[in-house]
């Protein structure tokens, strides 16, 4: 395991490409701290964001976990590259004639995956807990280490993702198309939400549900969206609809294992590519 | 001696139509230097990419030594080039030849020995994409030679090189095959394989037309080329003499055919001593490349 690492980390940290943007992952993701400085001024009223409570304890874990699920793409550029490199340099081959073997290769892929997604996680850890210190209003312990959670699906979360990347890249071949291909699928889980709910289900309440087994629906679910939580925003929510919406913002098991099983299915079907494709 | 491959009724299927292997079989031992032949399209290429686990095959089967080994730990003991060099560009020559141990699970120990033997050790600290082709391939060569193979692979290694760099490479062969490393070497460049193997493959539409010693596909005694200002007592001469089978005249040049084995001195001593003084002597064999045309001919 360790030997497949040392092989993929080699090939990614002297690409440039890939050092530069994996670098640029990890200093946008501190940025997440540069919110805490965001100061709207509308006049008479005065907004200062870290005082809306954002970064208070155990809401900061939804709150950035969510926040920093925007810049995975920067690594999914990485990943998909990755993959499509090994087929333009004719890499893939040499390396199986070198003694590689194809289930050495996609392990060596999804290694790097998980990687990259540990990574993430302890990072985004350690920097909330050090911005949840400076500004949360409440530190006391058993408040801090509530709602980790949210850590535990936020690794799921880009697993999934970058498998869905990593499959791309093997399916496509070609970086810009593997990316171009991850932006059609976006939309088509959209249209079908859309063209299904209306048309054949006429239900949008049961289209809602199985929407929730569509690959990236599913990893979106992971962590919903924080904002409506926020006391201010939830004022004027409840200000202008009148009522006050409860939402589920908690996360589930259920979901989780979804993301599991499609993580499997991408890894499985990008070997199975492997394995019958000629080269 | 012992069998590095066995091929046993290989068959290649392109999507259910292109027939590109077909029923080939044969052996390599170890130590001798293998020479594919065939023209393009002919199967070669396909039928490496087959042993090398990048073309998955329709049916048959092969064996690395003799079994004792799953294909990609076998590959580890294999050197093997395929058509281009593939490099990641983006990394120094040493750096991918590092990459290439880490792969094969070897220490890095014959990095510089490697580089150094194909005459790239002042330049590896140079990203793969500065070297020109002919570069490239050397790279290529030391990067199969970095195990030590027990036996190296080579397909079309010359394939759109300039003369200095087919002559290198043609060199480095030879001088890898004098240390004793099995060869096995696809081209349909002749006289590359005349000149280092020992053995041969023919292959022609997917099909094994030959496979045996070079000698054997050589096996004529060979024929000389004759001039001289009298012709007629030439040929008079010849006919007496036992050891030959034919004399054709073509122009002004007597072509002799033998039966028996006979050398130059041999011959030019037997006319001189019948009165005959020669303007020209060749003694020469059939080219195994009119051999390889006869053999390749659509019949």
């Amino acid at each position: 395991m360790k030997r497949l690492l040392l092989i993929e980390f080699q090939k990614l940290l002297k690409n440039r490409a890939s050092k530069f943007l994996i670098i640029s992952y990890f200093v946008l993701l501190s940025f997440i701290a540069l919110i805490a400085s965001i100061k709207f001024d509308f006049g008479k009223l005065k907004f200062h964001i870290a005082e809306q409570g954002i970064f208070n304890f155990p809401y900061i874990w939804h709150f950035n976990t969510y926040i920093a699920g925007y810049f995975k793409l920067f690594l999914a550029i990485v990943i998909v590259s990755m993959m499509a490199n090994e087929y333009t340099y004719g890499t893939l081959k040499q390396n199986l004639i070198d003694g590689l073997s194809k289930k050495e290769f996609i392990l060596s892929k999804f290694l790097t995956v998980v990687t990259f997604a540990l990574v993430s996680t302890v990072f985004i850890f350690l920097m909330s807990l050090i911005l949840g210190y400076s500004f949360s209003s409440y530190t006391e312990f058993g408040i801090v280490f509530s709602d980790l959670n949210y850590l535990i699906a936020f690794f799921f979360k880009l697993i999934g993702f970058f498998s869905f990347c990593l499959f791309l890249g093997i399916l496509v071949k070609r970086s810009a198309f593997a990316l171009g291909f991850l932006l059609i699928w976006y939309f088509f889980e959209w249209i079908v939400y859309g063209i299904m709910g209306k048309f054949i289900l006429k239900d949008f309440d049961l289209m809602d549900k199985i929407s929730n087994f569509f690959p990236l629906q599913s990893m979106s679910n992971l962590i919903k969206q924080p904002f409506s939580r926020l006391s201010a925003i939830k004022n004027i929510e409840t200000t202008i609809t009148g009522e006050d919406v409860a939402r589920d913002y908690g996360v589930h098991f259920s979901e989780i294992a979804i993301v599991c099983v499609w993580t499997f299915i991408f890894i499985y079907l990008s070997y199975y590519i492997l394995r019958k494709r000629d080269l | 001696m012992e069998t590095i491959l066995t091929i046993t009724n290989l068959n290649k299927i392109f999507n259910k139509r292109v027939h590109a292997v077909k029923n080939v079989s044969f052996e390599i031992k170890k130590g001798n230097v293998y020479g594919i032949l065939g023209p393009n399209g002919s199967g070669k290429s396909t039928t490496l990419g087959i042993v090398l686990n990048v073309v998955n095959k329709t049916s048959g089967d092969y064996q690395w030594f003799n079994g004792s080994l799953p294909t990609h730990e076998a590959l580890k003991k294999v050197g093997a080039i395929i058509e281009r060099p593939n490099f990641y560009p983006y990394m120094t020559a040493e750096e991918n030849l590092k990459l290439v141990c880490k792969i094969k699970g070897i220490p890095y120990s014959k990095v510089f020995e490697k580089l150094e033997l194909v005459g790239l050790l002042e330049r590896k600290d140079s990203k793969f994409r500065t070297f020109s082709l002919g570069m490239k391939q050397r790279l290529a060569i030391a990067s199969a030679l970095l195990n030590d193979p027990e036996i190296l692979i080579l397909d079309e290694p010359t394939n759109g090189l300039d003369p200095q760099g087919i002559r290198q490479i043609r060199d480095l062969i030879k001088l890898i095959a004098s240390q004793g490393t099995t060869i096995l070497l696809a081209s349909h460049l002749l006289d590359e394989v005349e000149k280092v193997c020992s053995h041969v493959v023919v292959l022609r539409y997917g099909e094994t037309l030959y496979h045996g010693a070079v000698d054997g596909m050589l096996s004529n005694e060979g024929f000389f080329e004759l001039k001289s200002d009298n012709i007629v007592l030439l040929k008079e001469r010849l006919q007496k003499h036992t050891a030959v089978k034919d004399i054709k005249i073509e122009e002004d040049k007597v072509f002799v055919y033998l039966k028996d084995h006979l050398e130059a001195d041999e011959l030019n001593q037997y006319l001189f001593e019948n009165g005959i003084i020669l303007q020209h002597l060749v003694k020469r064999k059939n080219s195994l490349e009119e051999q390889f045309l006869q053999l390749t001919k659509t019949n």
